[in-house]
């Protein structure tokens, strides 16, 4: 799998970055407003709904399933697909994708696409792939746009520009649609009415031009072959119509069934991403109709780490995902840190349970990322999918620390138990040791009381972690279980 | 019925008054508290490091040391949890790594028992008055995993409004976490200190004392980076407020000794 993430730099340990989002007031104020605001929104959508319990249940239930018996729904989408018209292309990985993905284009004669947000583009790194072969991409979804026109990086899965103000996107539209296309009007100011309507005439030109679309799918129905594209501003069910030739870029664990499954999603999705009961725009589309839509249409089933992931008990949860960003606008930690810390497409709490698991643990990023939340439990109680995210980071907590059996590229492999932790692992044994001979505990806990008059405030070295920002807490004359000795007997002696 | 105390070790060694406090108010209302003296560490913080496997002998001595009890009240939601949720993933965990049933037979009879304090108060005991008296103006932080693991409710929050002279005030953003998570704290110490930050600047708007929770550990974070931010605040562990009686205006600390 030598060619996940294309384009995408070596990124810092998620501490490294997340020290200098902490620091950045404009950036903290961005992400609070928009994240506590659709939280809130989210909350009240989601409280409509008096079978939201089951709703939720039934979700990981449909995908749990769809998981187990992966390998039969594929090939039945594949023969569905196929039968109606539209060609199945197999990738294992990021490279395989983009190489698909720039033939297909290339055998069109075209040198531009127009793009609708996707995922699974951005994971492989297919604008720059297309780049590189000469080949234009245009991101049409408006937040995709604000961050293309920036030369910036998606920082939320639903909402990629969540980083920045409207005064920074007006700068950003008056100084680079230009460079693109139509240029922004004369004067434009940051009120949303006048960018949306900057984004409407620049995006215009290029949707009654383009004769290629590249989109990704919420779903794919198995038993029909058909894709859905679930989203708000209607630039989508552009690049899904217009062009002659539409491709499509999707990860395997996208699939459902059938179209009864679509029931649940459709209710969960909106309200959760959006906090929407009903999304605007929901596309469908099934290989291809005479006189109706794209003339051809390519599905290109995208693995790469998938199945790996697939294979392990407990991280596998991870692919009930579908994108919601819920557990993102709830996220304590990606509020102040920022989703460019994630150092990956997919930031917040679950970019932290996805990457380590897609790309492996063998970068500080991706060793990183585990240890990226304080386990707080929120991303786990709005996820409509019920992915248990503090259990999945626990679970690769350990595989940073202690290493063990995973599955790369297909194959078993034991991984060593990474670097830099030597000093931590020395730590939870000798602590292990002392909680498991009380009498060690009890010598260790008079030994503070005693010499508590010369214990520092502040601790030096990597004790400044803590001691940085917070006092220490004052150690006791003497530990609980001394007090209780002397004042109930000790009845029960140390083991 | 004969109970435990499992004050946790980082009550036991930093914070005893809490601890004090946990006697007095179960033995003022009738129970017979014991504190067996064999009781270290739940393992908690190794296994959310990622070292579950070293978890593992701590938590058979908890059960080793706890099992025979009626029932196990701890002050801490964590903790409580660490036991009640993670103790049996744990087993489920051994034997899925082909190590047969063992751990999860051994742990299985600690974890139906173990109450943190405001559960064992209101859902075993049946009190929500517990006779005490605090005259100051407080704010409750639920700890997460109190929140969210044990699913505590409005429990703590019955317990003070029943306390004779508390005025409670509502604490803005009240179950956003404060940013302790134990290792998170010195790991990612700067979105750590940030959200503590948070926390103590919604708490100080409400114009209250003392921030009240029932977890030291978060209290040990929130109280350390208020007083490095000069607010006038205290942090309280809840039951030191529970307590606390007409007779003692705070939970008493007689017989500590002079260092």
């Amino acid at each position: 799998m030598s060619g996940t993430f294309v384009g995408m730099p070596a990124f810092p340990a998620f501490p490294v970055a997340a020290h200098e989002a902490v620091n950045d007031q404009t950036l903290r104020g961005n992400l609070r407003h928009a994240t506590h605001t659709i939280r809130a929104k989210r909350a009240k959508a989601v409280a409509e709904l008096s079978d939201w319990a089951a709703l939720r249940e039934a979700g990981k239930q449909i995908k749990d399933h769809t998981l187990r018996h992966l390998d039969r729904y594929l090939l039945q989408l594949e023969e569905s697909v196929t039968a109606a018209g539209g060609i199945v292309h197999w990738a294992a990985d990021a490279d395989e994708a983009n190489l698909i993905v720039t033939q297909l284009v290339k055998e069109t004669g075209e040198s531009e696409v127009v793009k609708v947000k996707s995922m699974a583009t951005q994971e492989i790194g297919l604008n720059e792939a297309l780049e590189a072969a000469g080949i234009r991409a245009y991101e049409t979804d408006l937040a995709e746009l604000i961050v293309q026109l920036g030369k910036d990086r998606p920082s939320h899965i639903l909402v990629p520009a969540i980083h920045r103000n409207r005064g920074e996107i007006r700068e950003i539209f008056a100084r680079e649609m230009s460079e693109w296309g139509r240029p922004a009007p004369d004067g434009l100011t940051d009120t949303p009415a006048e960018l949306a309507e900057a984004a409407r005439l620049h995006l215009r030109e290029k949707f009654l031009r383009a004769k290629v679309g590249v989109s990704g799918a919420n779903f794919m129905v198995a038993d029909t072959g058909t894709l859905v594209v679930v989203e708000s501003e209607g630039n989508g069910r552009m690049c899904l119509t217009l062009p002659e030739t539409l491709i499509s870029v999707v990860g395997i664990e996208k699939i459902v069934p059938t179209w009864q499954d679509l029931e649940v999603f459709l209710q969960t999705l909106p309200r959760s991403s959006t906090a929407e009961r009903m999304n605007p725009y929901t596309s469908t589309w099934t290989g291809t109709t005479d006189g109706d839509g794209p003339r051809a249409f390519h599905l290109v089933l995208l693995d790469n780490g998938r199945t790996d992931t697939l294979a392990d008990e407990v991280g596998r949860q991870a692919l009930r995902c579908i994108r919601c960003s819920a557990c993102l606008n709830v996220c304590p930690v990606y509020e102040r840190a920022g989703g460019h810390a994630y150092g990956s497409v997919y930031p917040g709490p679950i970019g932290a349970i996805l990457s380590p698991q897609l790309r492996g643990t063998a970068s500080e990023i991706d060793a990183s990322l585990p240890y990226a939340s304080s386990l707080c439990g929120a991303c786990y109680e709005v996820c409509p999918v019920a992915i248990d995210i503090p259990e999945v980071l626990v679970h690769l907590r350990e595989r940073v620390v202690e290493g063990g059996p995973v599955t790369r590229e297909g194959n078993k492999v034991v991984l060593q138990p990474a670097k830099g932790h030597a000093a931590e692992r020395a730590a939870m044994r000798a602590a292990r040791w002392t909680f498991t001979h009380p009498g060690a505990l009890r010598t260790g806990q008079r030994l503070a009381s005693r010499t508590r008059r010369f214990h520092p405030r502040t601790l030096p070295g990597p004790g400044k972690a803590w001691s940085g920002t917070r006092d220490l807490p004052t150690v006791p004359a003497e530990p609980f279980r001394d007090w209780w000795q002397r004042t109930h007997g000790g009845k029960d002696g140390a083991k | 019925m004969r109970v435990a105390l499992f004050l946790t070790c980082v009550n036991d060694t930093l914070y005893p008054d809490t601890g004090r406090a946990v006697v007095k108010l179960l033995t003022r209302l009738g129970v017979e508290v014991d504190f067996p003296m064999a009781q270290t560490c739940c393992g908690q913080a190794h296994y959310n490091t990622g070292y579950r496997h070293e978890a593992e002998p701590l938590a058979r001595h908890f059960s080793d040391v706890f099992g025979e009890y009626e029932a196990i009240v701890t002050p801490s939601g964590s903790c409580g949890a660490m036991v009640r949720e993670l103790y049996p993933r744990m087993g489920e965990r051994a034997r899925a790594e082909g190590r047969g049933d063992t751990l999860a037979a051994t742990l299985a009879p600690v974890v139906p028992k173990t109450y943190e304090l405001t559960e064992f108060l209101v859902d075993v005991l049946g009190v929500t008055d517990v006779g005490a008296y605090y005259p100051h103006k407080v704010t409750y932080h639920p700890t997460c995993h109190g929140l969210r693991s044990l699913g505590l409710g409005d429990r703590p929050l019955k317990l003070l409004q029943a306390v004779k002279g508390l005025e409670l005030v509502e604490l803005p953003g009240a179950d956003e976490c404060c940013g302790f998570g134990g290792t998170f704290a010195v790991k990612n110490a700067d979105v750590s200190a940030a959200m503590g930050t948070d926390k103590v600047r919604n708490a100080e708007s409400t114009g209250a004392e003392v921030l009240c929770a029932a977890d030291n550990s978060c209290l040990m974070h929130i109280g350390g980076t208020m007083t490095r931010l000069h607010t006038e605040m205290r942090p309280v562990h809840i039951a030191e407020i529970l307590a606390a009686t007409e007779a003692s205006a705070e939970v008493s600390t007689e017989e500590e000794p002079s260092a």
